[in-house]
């Protein structure tokens, strides 16, 4: 199905299924623990042996020899797979650093090795046994120091150009008569998902079947077949069940080729989870930024220019964090610059983090827009208001399909009580507490991709869905439940999901805030060709049938849904496909954020005590599962701005707290009440089912509000995160 | 992990026995710490001995009016103890500070005494660390270390003890009862039991080989306002970034000891002193030889702004 016009009245807009707050319905599954996760998957063949990786030792140089003689002597060990041993390998599309590494060494942790032996515990000992000599040669591990060298990146699918501009900013920003430039940075970032990389891997003759934990199965399989050198049809990728990936599952890592390695050396399937103190240094993170603001603006309010810089790093043919690109739409201003410069760093590979680009971008900018809006002495709301744009500011034909921000920050101003706010830093006090509040917007754009699903009648009635499109806890299996539902007139229970299946129809995947709204649509196009079969099959137009209560009915002829199916299953397969409208419009999300703090008088410690999101980011397809989303994303905008950082041993190139008790992230105790609200919102130029992407748009702007109302509590305004107790204590005010 | 053996100790005297007769012996009581440092081979027992299941985790009151907890006595079970909550609320604080509900369910009196330090470049077996293996040096030295040590550290090593619960015993004056091999007996007032690194950081108590810890006794009470004030990253489950233990008696006297600052729980009986005039003056007292990192500095102010909010606190 080709979406190229705006979306007119469809099944969705019944909204019997859609827009109901269903509970997840792999939600039992779940609690009772008999979801399968990838490493638990024992019945899927016969006979697993365990692998465990051995990580680099050194961030950068080669490997002068490899000795693994007393891990072979070793109890238990079936093979051990080196460089040396593991045939011709190539790099993934979407992988930076090769996932097996020898004899140079791109990385710290880089797997260097996998030892495969019946056990775990034999495997593991035995990996340790593997004696290695490195040759360290000088890497570059600091992005301070490797700013001035940093150049403008390639131009990829999701960057657009690395510098855009529109009228002179140089001229506008030095004749503003209220100006701000300043310098941010945010650190690298882990994803820490409570579920490991995991994969089992078992070769049939020359067939090769994974079943891991990965957001894009197509991806997958395409770079599994490339790395190995074996046609893709040789690849079958499964994955049901994903505890949590953060763009941390994008792409096939160390754990899927070390299993897939392993296999085949040990003629039996094996399995691979990377051990949580390897995972951080050896697969992906979010990279570190340094970024420039400069906001001129007349007295009036109104932004004259605008201008944001970025600088991150990463290994050699990697990418930049696009920490800019959101200033390129969001306020406007008649003239404005943007920037990307990439640095070469010999750290692990940085990559896509839950709203990469966005979410350290808008740490940034939106606690510059707070001290612009101190320095005009203007209510930061009404700041944003006067600089709201419903058009791309750089390409003012192309308007917003909806932009609902200033509504957002109204209502969230109402519901949080913003009026009562004092405005002077420093000035409420609550027992041992400085008291602030603070505001940021929330913006996150919308990506369309083609998805396809085929969908299944039975003979009993039952809908069965299938589709690669994966769930990452993020309630994928319920939405499409509840599309098919909608779409074929039937309650949610009679509707069967399946997915993660590299079998079956390839859809969007789970990323980039894109997996909602592309998927369901997808499986909407296979349920309109799914009901014109019905249709036909029963003898009804198709443009008059009407799908409900499990029947089929037009005039008043009204024939039970199964009938159609009485003797043979009906299948339709069709995927959304998208024309122009996102090149006409500008499809982006937006919110905000309001956050209340508490700063302990004595010790600089931050506690957050209210939390408040306000998002209009299209209809939302289930209210439930979607808070649960904003409410997860706020959670991860409030470690990043107090506490997460991924220390960087400047001199031997690693990450340093590379686990949970040295990478801290957010504990039930930091986290205070959360409100979301959505805006009624429908979106008919996105896709049919008129939803828009609300998940990463949740954290998108956090930080900075949290920033922002530390400096509200305290008066002490930290351009660098994590606001860690220590960047506050001896700038507090004083007290009595 | 190594192989080991395995036993099942029968006495506490035979227990220390028997760890003497075989080289690489190590105790297992709750193993919340133990067992990660073997899966990382960090520790690398060849006989493990449990002492599970020895007679060791009564709270039993002295004759003296003190109170002397067995070794095994689990940190919940002794946070909870209605002597320790009434008469020792510092210690009770202190625990219910540290780690998790389900590590304080397994951890013991003894072994929390015994807990090894967080160092990161301790728990990462490819990095230089003289504490794990004496003599390869000190990556933490000029890396990352903000969490580390800013007194009574050596050019050997700058790791911190970990423990809440070893700073209220400083504070308390506990004293750590033991069997050794031959089967003699001694205790070893707290003050004592645990080292500055030096020149060997890999020895961190006094405890001689085979020696068992079989109970930890608390003087009788001291009264006073007991407030444990932990500061750290994040509200729950993190180590300190420092901590303060005081006991403040009504007269303003009282006694200080200082968690997240040094290899040992940090107190300086001459600084307590200074607590009449306030937490700048035993703050200068307590950490004057100090010589903090560039990342760590922070500690300093930040212990002398906790005393004085703890101080406060006692005196409202």
């Amino acid at each position: 199905m080709k979406f190229d016009t705006p979306a007119t009245t469809n099944p969705i807009d019944q909204l019997k299924v859609i827009g109901k707050p269903t509970d997840r319905i792999d939600g039992p599954l779940k609690t009772t623990g008999t979801a399968p996760y990838a490493y638990e998957r024992h019945d899927v063949v016969q006979n697993q042996a365990y692998g465990y990786m051995v990580g680099s030792a050194i961030a950068k140089g080669r490997i002068a020899s490899i000795d693994v003689k007393a891990a072979k002597a070793a109890p238990g060990v079936l093979a051990i797979v080196t460089a040396d041993n593991a045939g011709k390998l190539a790099k993934g599309s979407f992988n930076t650093a090769k996932l097996l590494g020898g004899p140079d060494i791109e990385h710290y942790h880089q797997a260097i090795a996998v030892v495969v032996a019946e056990t775990f515990e034999q495997a593991r000992t035995a990996a340790n046994l593997v004696r290695i000599d490195y040759v360290p040669t000088k890497g570059v591990f600091e992005l301070a120091a490797a700013k001035d060298s940093a150049k403008a990146p390639e131009a990829n699918a999701f960057s657009g150009p690395p510098d855009t501009a529109a009228g002179d900013f140089a001229g506008a920003f030095a004749a503003a008569p209220v100006q701000l430039d300043a310098v941010y940075t945010t650190p690298d970032h882990a994803h820490v998902m409570m579920e490991p990389h995991a994969s089992i891997a078992a070769w049939n003759g020359d067939k090769l079947t994974i079943w891991t934990s990965n957001q894009m199965i197509a991806w997958g399989v395409g770079d599994v077949a490339k790395t190995l050198g074996i046609p893709v049809e040789n690849v079958r990728l499964d994955s049901p069940f994903i505890g949590g990936g953060f763009g941390g599952k994008l792409f096939v890592r160390s754990d899927a080729l070390l299993a897939a390695l392993g296999a085949r050396a040990a003629g039996r399937p094996v399995k691979v989870a990377l051990p949580r103190p390897l995972m951080i240094n050896n697969t992906t993170h979010r990279p570190a930024t340094i970024q420039r603001i400069r906001i001129g603006a007349a007295r009036d309010g109104k932004i004259t220019a605008i201008g944001h810089e970025t600088w991150s790093g990463d290994l050699p043919g990697g990418g930049a964090e696009l920490a800019a690109n959101q200033t390129r739409l969001l306020y406007a201003g008649a003239n404005r610059m943007t920037a990307t410069r990439l640095a070469v760093l010999d750290l692990p590979e940085g990559n896509a983090m839950r709203a990469p680009g966005e979410a350290p971008g808008m740490m940034a900018l939106e606690i510059a827009m707070d001290e612009m809006a101190e320095k005009l002495g203007l209510d930061p709301i009404e700041f944003r208001a006067l600089n709201d744009t419903q058009v791309d500011p750089e390409h003012p034909e192309r308007p917003f399909s909806q932009r609902q921000l200033v509504e957002c920050m109204r209502i969230g101003a109402e519901r949080f009580g913003w009026s009562k706010r004092n405005p002077k830093p420093g000035s409420v006090r609550e027992g041992r507490w400085f008291v602030g509040t603070g505001v940021a917007a929330a913006f996150r754009n919308n990506l369309l991709t083609k998805s396809a699903a085929r969908v299944r009648l039975d003979g009993r009635g039952t809908v069965t869905v299938e589709t690669d499109m994966t769930d990452i806890g993020t309630g994928t299996y319920t939405i499409i439940g509840q599309t098919a539902a909608e779409m074929m007139g039937v309650p949610l229970e009679k509707v069967v999901v399946r997915l993660g299946d590299s079998s079956f129809p390839v859809s969007a995947g789970s990323g980039g805030q894109w997996g909602a709204n592309n998927s369901t649509a997808g499986v909407y196009a296979a349920c309109v060709k799914l009901r014109e079969a019905v249709a036909q099959k029963l003898g009804f137009n198709s443009e008059e049938a009407v799908f409900a209560d499990a029947s089929v009915r037009a005039g008043n002829r009204s024939v039970p849904l199964a009938e159609a199916a009485r003797d043979k299953e009906i299948i339709a397969e069709d995927a959304i496909e998208y024309g122009d409208l996102d090149k006409k419009y500008q499809q982006s999300t937006f919110g905000a954020h309001f956050v209340e703090v508490g700063v302990d008088v004595a010790t600089a410690e931050v506690r957050l005590r209210r939390m408040l999101a306000v998002c209009a980011a299209g209809r939302i397809l289930n209210p439930k599962s979607a808070r649960s989303q904003v409410i997860g994303a706020m959670t991860m905008g409030a470690g990043a701005a107090l506490m997460e950082e991924l220390a960087v041993d400047k001199r031997l190139g690693f990450f340093v707290n590379h686990d949970l008790a040295g990478y801290e992230v957010p504990v039930h105790a930091d986290i205070p009440h959360q409100d979301v609200i959505f805006l009624e919102e429908t979106d008919p130029i996105s896709s049919p089912m008129k939803a828009k992407g609300v998940g990463e748009l949740g954290i998108c702007g956090v930080g900075a509000a949290v920033a922002n109302a530390i400096y509200n509590a305290t008066g002490v305004r930290v351009r660098d995160y994590p606001i860690t107790l220590d960047k506050l204590l001896t700038e507090l005010p004083q007290t009595g | 992990m190594k192989s080991f053996t395995y036993e099942k100790a029968t006495s506490a005297a035979d227990a220390a026995a028997a760890a003497a007769r075989k080289e690489g012996t190590k105790f297992i009581a709750g193993g919340t710490n133990l067992l990660d440092l073997m899966k990382l081979e960090i520790e690398t027992p060849t006989h493990l001995i449990d002492v599970n299941g020895l007679d060791l985790d009564k709270i039993e009151p002295t004759q003296d009016g003190g109170l002397r907890i067995g070794a095994l006595v689990r940190n919940t079970d002794l946070a909870a103890n209605e002597r320790v909550r009434r008469d020792y609320g510092l210690l009770s604080r202190a625990l219910l500070a540290g780690a998790s509900g389900q590590l304080r369910n397994r951890a013991t009196t003894a072994g929390n005494l015994l807990q090894r330090t967080r160092c990161p470049y301790f728990y990462d077996t490819n990095q230089r660390c003289n504490k794990r293996q004496p003599g390869s040096g000190c990556a933490a030295i000029g890396g990352i270390n903000r969490q580390l040590a800013v007194v009574g550290a050596s050019e050997a090593c700058i790791a911190t003890n970990p423990s809440d619960m070893a700073v209220a015993m400083r504070a308390l004056d506990a004293t750590v009862e033991t069997v050794r091999p031959d089967g003699a007996t001694r205790t070893i007032p707290i003050a004592e039991f645990h080292r500055l690194p030096g020149d060997t950081p890999h020895i961190e108590t006094t405890l001689t080989a085979g020696e068992l810890i079989t109970a930890v006794t608390l003087p009788k009470p001291v009264g006073g306002k007991q407030i444990y004030r932990k500061v750290r990253d994040r509200a729950s489950y993190a180590f300190a970034l420092i901590s303060v233990g005081a006991i403040v008696q009504p007269d303003g006297s009282g006694r200080v000891a200082v968690g997240g600052v040094a290899h040992k729980p940090w107190r300086v009986e001459a600084a307590e002193a200074e607590m009449p005039r306030g937490a700048q003056a035993v703050t200068e007292r307590l950490l004057a030889d100090a010589k903090p990192t560039e990342e760590n500095g922070f500690k300093i102010p930040l212990v002398e702004r906790t005393l004085g909010a703890v101080l406060t606190e006692a005196r409202g």
